[in-house]
């Protein structure tokens, strides 16, 4: 016998062993449970952070712009309104104002990691008969690649940006039939030409958005845009991003300008996942009591028929606190053991689900993530659940009359 | 100090008190016994055995009167110190259920000693096996308890009853399943402790010839004693 192991583990382990086939069967019962919930979170996860590692790299989490500009109501005297129709004015693309004094501000706030000003506006990009119009973003590349990653959407070339280059998208590439080192025309509004060399094309993952974008360094872009020294927007990075809209709200109240964070900006996203989480705690509830039942039942049926051990036990000196402990240590190793054999298999099946679930392109529909939190957590889970369920029972076992299991 | 290790005075035990069942099955019963002593209680079914027996084992309370063991009052202690009580000054020999059958026969025996300490212990397993040699059964120490016949198993309570050293061995119709000769074996068996060890015994017996070869036989009929 283990001397390790106190007796009521060593008997919690042989009650077990002993119940063979019930013990085979509510610890299936567990681990199909289990499995489901694993599986579930993990894709879930995987879905989550598979868009958010999307987002988060290819646009900023808060993005400064300048304040909507309103018409003022024309008044005669207080209270007295002169029209009531008011129309809303057309907004001229103006620069933020005091961005560089903005920018110092945001450098200065501890949960901000990359602060970076860029200038946005259409051109028409034109390579012999070919024209087409694109958006344009004026960057400073240093602190703009640490926001969006484009050297590592660069398919051709380099991400290098002097006053004379430009990168673009991939497919607006193809329709100019144009090639890194190539010459192209870039043409403003205003009226403004500059001639650019094509640095790098990068491929962003969206057919749209490869057709129109363009980045040039931010001096190139203000000039062409008829905004020396201006930017329309400030990108911001955070340390946390889930706190980006708290932050987002802080700046636009301390400022002159709109704050825009990821999380306002996809709210969709976020109430389908908030949706999904929804889901996903009712179900793992649910679950989660039917195991507990399940345990439950067991242990029930286990206690009346060893009533007789249990009053022998109880004859020799054992006292009821070792009964009950004997029974809540079978429903936590249930418990346990029913969550790693479940785990197992739920993370088996998220590999196969993994390996065999693909987006139309071929690659992965969700990026397989299995975080040993998750098992830690859904193990720690299932342990509590089983010794929680293993309570009344245990509690029937404690209280039997010994005098009653003896007699038969 | 008195030499009784066991003193009954006016016990009265009812059963469904307060109920229109409620039935008194013990009468004011007085009992003693003697250090070393061997004593067989004998009388009709349904007279009262099993239930003094429980009483006397602090299994049940009696309804009234006294009931000392080792000069101990038990009407005073707690649920607690009358387990602790129980394990270590009484062993039991049932006449049914004898062993835990996840358990193999030493570890039977060893059961009133892990309850005790916690924890498996070589010194645990010794006495273990030395008990087993005792009731000679050596060679069966690691069977399971249903791998052995009924007089083997019961050989294995015996042992296991005298696990904690204790100083009543209290058997309700220990041989009542057995054929004559294994009854035999097990009752010489606790005779031979008995002499040996000065283990006092309370045997609840349907065997004249067996009760003849105690020390003194009591009879209860209808709950109460008739010396
Ligand atoms: N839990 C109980 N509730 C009500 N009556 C009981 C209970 N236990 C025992 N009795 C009654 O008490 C009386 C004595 O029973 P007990 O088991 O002590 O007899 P016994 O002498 O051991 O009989 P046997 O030789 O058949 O084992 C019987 O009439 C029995 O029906
Ligand atoms: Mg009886």
């Amino acid at each position: 016998m283990n001397r390790w192991l106190p007796i009521e583990w060593v008997m919690a382990v042989r009650f077990l062993r002993e119940g063979r086939l019930q013990t085979i069967f509510i610890i299936g019962g567990i681990s199909i449970g289990v499995g489901v919930i694993v599986f579930m979170s993990a894709m879930l996860a995987g879905l989550q952070a598979n868009f958010i590692k999307r987002v988060l790299t290819s646009q900023p989490q808060i993005q400064l712009l300048s304040p909507d500009q309103i018409a003022r109501l024309l008044r005669n005297s207080a209270g007295e309104i002169e029209d009531a129709i008011v129309q809303r004015p057309s907004q001229r693309v103006i620069s933020i104002d005091q961005w560089p004094k903005i920018r110092a501000q945001m450098q200065a706030m501890p949960e901000v990691v990359t602060v970076s000003p860029t200038i946005l506006g259409s051109v028409l990009a034109v390579r012999g008969d070919a024209s087409r119009s694109v958006n344009l973003s004026g960057v400073e590349p240093d602190s703009y690649f640490k926001i969006v990653k484009v050297p590592d959407y660069i398919v051709a070339g380099e991400p290098r940006l002097t006053s004379e280059d430009i990168i673009i998208g991939t497919e607006l590439a193809k329709d100019l039939g144009a090639t890194v080192g190539d010459k192209l025309n870039v043409r403003a509004a205003t009226g403004a030409t500059r001639v650019l060399t094509i640095s790098g094309i990068v491929d962003l993952g969206n057919k749209g958005v490869n057709q129109r974008v363009c980045y040039a360094a931010l001096r190139t872009a203000q000039s062409l845009l008829g905004m020396i020294g201006g930017v329309t927007t400030i990108d911001i990075t955070v340390a946390d991003i889930y706190a980006a809209e708290e932050i987002a709200q802080r700046i636009q109240a301390a400022n002159v300008v709109e704050a825009d964070s990821w999380i306002k900006t996809n709210a969709q996203f976020f109430t389908a996942v908030q949706a999904q989480q929804n889901t996903n705690t009712l179900i793992r509830l649910f679950v989660g009591l039917s195991v507990a039942f399940g345990i439950a039942a067991v242990l029930i049926v286990s206690v009346i028929q060893r009533s007789k051990d249990i009053g022998i036990l109880r004859a020799m000196g054992t006292s009821r606190a070792k009964i009950l402990r004997v029974f809540l240590v079978q429903g936590g190793l249930l418990g346990f053991v029913g969550s790693l054999v479940g785990a197992a298999m739920g993370a088996f099946a998220l590999v196969y689900w993994h390996s065999v679930a693909r987006q139309a392109d071929g690659t992965e529909l969700f990026p397989l993530i299995l975080e040993r939190s998750l098992f830690i957590y859904t193990a720690l889970l299932a342990t509590g659940t089983g010794i929680l369920a293993a309570m009344a029972p245990a509690i029937r076992a404690a209280k039997l009359d010994p005098v009653v299991a003896i007699r038969g | 100090m008195a030499n009784e290790i066991l003193k009954l005075e006016r016990v009265c035990k009812a059963y469904n008190v307060g109920l229109p069942t409620e039935t008194e099955v013990l009468h004011d019963i007085d009992l003693e016994l003697d250090h070393g002593e061997f004593l067989a209680l004998i009388g009709p079914s349904g007279s009262g055995k099993s239930t003094l027996l429980n009483i006397v084992g602090l299994l049940d309370q009696p309804t009234s009167g006294r009931l000392s063991i080792k000069g101990h009052d038990t009407a005073s202690l707690g649920d607690a110190e009358i387990t602790r009580l129980r394990g270590h000054t009484i062993g039991f020999v049932f006449q049914y259920h004898l062993l835990i059958s996840a358990f193999t026969a030493r570890e039977n025996v060893m059961m009133p000693m892990l309850v005790d300490r916690g924890f498996a212990s070589a010194e645990i397993e010794a006495r273990a096996d030395r008990l087993l040699a005792q009731v000679g059964l050596e060679r069966f120490a690691g069977n399971l308890a249903n791998n052995m016949s009924g007089g083997q198993q019961q050989r294995v309570a015996v042992a296991r009853a005298l696990a904690m050293g204790p100083d009543l061995v209290l058997a309700d119709e220990p041989t009542g399943n057995l054929d004559t000769r294994s009854a035999d074996a097990v009752f010489e068996l606790m005779r031979q402790v008995n002499r040996v060890s000065g283990t006092s015994f309370l045997l609840v017996t349907h065997n004249m010839d067996l009760a003849q070869r105690c020390d003194r036989i009591i009879e209860v009929i209808d709950g109460r004693i008739r010396a």
